[in-house]
């Protein structure tokens, strides 16, 4: 079928971009490399050859670089993803990926791994953060079910209520933070500046698997766009399906937050944008919004590394916002957004 | 056409088996007591009023609500033992309203109806892609196939929805009122098609409003009425005058279609007729008049209410639902400022009820008034001996009234003051009336009125 020709050139031709963003992005720093340079080193690095490069730029790729570029792609791609689930599910294009307070959740978590480690000695802000935010998902799931259902417009209304109250747990904990409230606010902005290979060990699997996962269920998102009992009629399993989808959508979200804090509008404004480019059917919305996700945020965050367009160096949560909210302003008014 | 179905499950339909059913919704009884059979190769039509339970009665069916009572069972089965996709693969609905406000093209609508036959990670076969194309063809969709579904219009989008359960291949085919948004030559094309999947085997349950095409397509109907069976059977034998003016409130005739055959229904009017009066008058006393008041009120009708004795329990009454009252003190004569006034009310009022009317010295005058009001209804509930207190003459006076007047019971109020203010009031039917109007002139009014 075309649509699968689609897919596979849409995909295929994301893929090719988001490669030239990373090559492109690993160039770029206070240490100019060519981009030439640069692939010989992560030719090196994923042991596909043994091409000679200075040592002090085989070091700034493969060390520096490269983690944080790789974490800023998983991420993207892991919002991204998840914000298109999220707003398919919830039929509300304003639906984003932590719409059931999976970021509020993670946000307890690590500010209280950072402002009271004597509370959380994990040593770890990954680890509280993932778990706050998984917590987070089920406990609004758990509020919203009752008698085996669990309708959308509820479970909209406890996340919200939740993300309040939550709210007001990391307020106090700001409050009493000490000489850590930098720290913690700087979390919660959405950082990738200390990224390592750990944390892209961390994430990437998780998204990775996440996102197959969710590939395959992309025809029960479409036919659930149909609302709920239509789908039922065509043979999806409404409730098994919803637990399904907002399980692994939160956990790929949680995944994304954990090791970069709250970076808002990726999981917002890019599966928007793809929606208005390849269409609503999910098929082809899932895999091009996850690819397009990662190429935003490494491109967000080179703005934020390198300060280009005479931006200082600042937390990539900064640069998203700062870019993601006037365009998603551009799309309310100059395009009919409530066409899912 | 039906030459390649054989190997598709619609080719023999199911049997569908609803035996006392009742469904509740939010704690409301929606169906009760519903017992239907549709044979494979069916088409049965439920009609009925709107909020009957046609809708209620096919989401049972197709598993979208419990019952509460009683089983549905297709092919023996009860859907909710299998599994999801093994229900829509025996059962397709096209809901009376989908809500399509995204842009997929009708294809991709189109084949979300084979969802059901696919497994996760396989492409769509051969087969699937015939029965869209096929879909597609047979409700005509295929010409805009590529458009997105918002864009199209309200009657192509339903045909839309019927190509997606056509897609999907069942034995059973349930339509919850498929001619709704469409023109007369759609609706038309849309049932003949319904008839060919029913000739090829399928089962079809519909809720259809027009009750001429119901009657032109189905095999049999159902006639539904606040939520339970009122008839079953072969259109001709639903659709009488009868059943209709049960089922539907209203009178009409039932003669056989010269082209098609079938029993074609032309609804007169409704029996309750013209809306209520606006304006209705109550003169009388005690409990009578109060609840004549009250019904006057619930009914929704602008009431007047006087002249009546303060401290009576009417007074009390009109003054609680806020009414223009005409209190006057007990056994006093009544003024002609307050005759004059009631006067005014009198010809204000569409529909004039004398409610157990007491009659003293006092107000005797306001008999001669009322015995010239040209649309009154009395009721007497107490003999009017007891209520008599000014003798022979008001006795003379109150029988002219009743005379002109069309004679009702406090529960019959509504009816009578209706019939009245069509100018069906006169005393010719009053006489006719047995339960009420009995003695004429044998005994006056003293000897009756017990009838209550």
């Amino acid at each position: 079928m075309s649509n699968r020709g689609r897919i596979v050139s849409w995909s295929l031709g994301l893929s090719v971009l988001l490669v030239a963003v990373v090559v492109a992005s690993a160039a770029l720093g206070p240490v100019r490399i060519d981009p030439v340079t640069v692939s010989k080193a992560m030719a090196n690095l994923a042991g596909a050859g043994t091409y000679d490069v200075p040592a002090t730029h085989q070091t700034i790729v493969a060390d520096v670089r490269l983690p944080r570029i790789l974490l800023a792609a998983t991420v993207g791609f892991a919002l991204a993803a998840a914000g298109t689930v999220m707003q398919g599910f919830f039929r509300n294009p304003l639906a984003d990926p932590s719409i059931i307070g999976v970021s509020s959740g993670a946000a307890v978590g690590a500010v209280a791994a950072i402002a009271f480690p004597a509370l959380v000695p994990i040593g770890s802000i990954h680890l509280p953060a993932f778990v706050g935010a998984i917590a987070t998902a089920f406990l609004v799931y758990a509020i919203a079910t009752e008698g085996g259902r669990t309708p959308v417009a509820t479970l909209l209304l406890a996340g919200v209520a939740v993300q309040a109250f939550l709210g007001a747990v990391i307020s106090y904990m700001l409050v009493h933070s000490g000489e850590s409230l930098r720290e913690a606010v700087v979390w919660m902005m959405g950082h990738l500046h200390r990224s390592n290979w750990a944390d892209v060990g961390f994430a990437l699997p998780v998204t990775l698997v996440g996102v197959l996962v969710l590939g395959a269920y992309t025809r029960e998102m479409n036919v659930l766009l149909l609302g709920e009992e239509d789908a039922q009629h065509l043979g999806v399993n409404v409730e098994r399906t919803k637990l399904l989808l907002l399980a692994i959508a939160s956990i790929v979200t949680a995944a994304g937050v954990a090791v970069a804090g709250i970076i808002g509008f990726v999981g917002l404004v890019v599966p928007h944008m793809m929606r208005l480019i390849v269409g609503p059917d999910h098929r082809i919305l899932l895999p091009t919004s996850a690819l397009a996700g990662a190429s935003f945020l490494v491109v967000a965050d080179t703005v934020a590394r390198v300060g280009a367009f005479g931006i200082p160096i600042v937390p990539v949560g900064i640069v998203t916002a700062f870019v993601g909210a006037p365009f998603f302003l551009y799309l309310l008014t100059s395009r009919e957004v409530h066409a899912l | 056409m039906t030459g390649d179905r054989t190997e598709s499950p619609a080719a023999n339909g199911a049997r569908i088996e609803i035996s006392d059913l009742a469904v509740s919704l939010g704690g409301v009884e929606i169906l009760e007591n519903v017992s239907v059979t549709a044979e494979p190769g069916e088409f049965v039509g439920l009609v009925g009023p709107n909020g009957a339970g046609k809708t209620t009665l096919l989401r049972a069916i197709s598993g979208a609500v419990s019952p509460t009572r009683g089983t549905v069972t297709i092919d023996g089965t009860d859907l909710h033992d299998r599994s999801s996709k093994a229900a829509s693969r025996l059962v397709a609905v096209v809901p009376q309203d989908t809500t399509l406000s995204f842009s997929f093209d009708v294809r991709t609508v189109v084949e979300m109806g084979r969802y059901p036959h696919r497994s996760r990670f396989s492409p769509p076969t051969e087969d699937d892609r015939t029965h869209v194309e096929r879909a597609l063809e047979r409700t005509r969709t295929a010409e805009f196939a590529d458009r997105p579904i918002d864009e199209v219009s309200g009657g192509e989008r339903q045909r839309v929805v019927l190509a997606r359960a056509i897609a999907q291949d069942t034995p059973v085919l349930l339509l919850d009122e498929p001619t709704a948004s469409l023109d007369v030559n759609h609706q038309i094309e849309t049932l003949e098609l319904v008839r060919d999947l029913v000739e090829d085997g399928t089962t079809v349950v519909a809720a259809i409003h027009d009750l001429n095409l119901a009657a032109r397509y189905c095999d049999r109907l159902v006639a539904l009425a606040d939520g339970s069976v009122l008839e079953a059977g072969p259109p001709e034998s639903v659709l009488t005058a009868k059943t209709l003016e049960s089922a539907f409130d209203v009178t009409a005739t039932v003669m056989e279609n010269p082209a098609t055959g079938t029993p074609a229904v032309t609804a007169l009017r409704e029996t309750e007729r013209e809306p209520l009066p606006e304006r209705v008058h109550v003169v009388g006393n005690g409990s009578t008049a109060a609840n004549v008041v009250s019904r006057l009120v619930t009914a929704d009708i602008e009431c007047t209410v006087g002249p009546v004795s303060s401290g009576d329990v009417a007074a009390e009454v009109a003054r609680q639902h806020g009414l223009e009252t005409l209190e006057v003190e007990p056994f006093a004569a009544l003024s002609a400022a307050d005759r004059s006034s009631v006067r005014r009310h009198l010809e204000a009022a569409d529909v004039t009820v004398a409610a157990d009317l007491e009659v003293g010295a006092g107000n005797q005058l306001l008999l001669e008034d009322l015995a010239e009001t040209p649309s009154l209804v009395v009721v007497d509930s107490r003999p009017f001996a007891e209520r008599n207190h000014a003798g022979d003459r008001a006795r003379t006076l109150y029988e002219r009234c009743r005379q002109s007047a069309r004679i009702a019971s406090v529960g019959g109020i509504l009816e009578a003051i209706d019939e009245v203010d069509d100018g069906f009031g006169s005393p010719l039917e009053t006489g006719g009336e047995s339960s009420e109007g009995e003695p004429e002139d044998v005994e006056p009014p003293d000897a009756e009125s017990t009838d209550d």
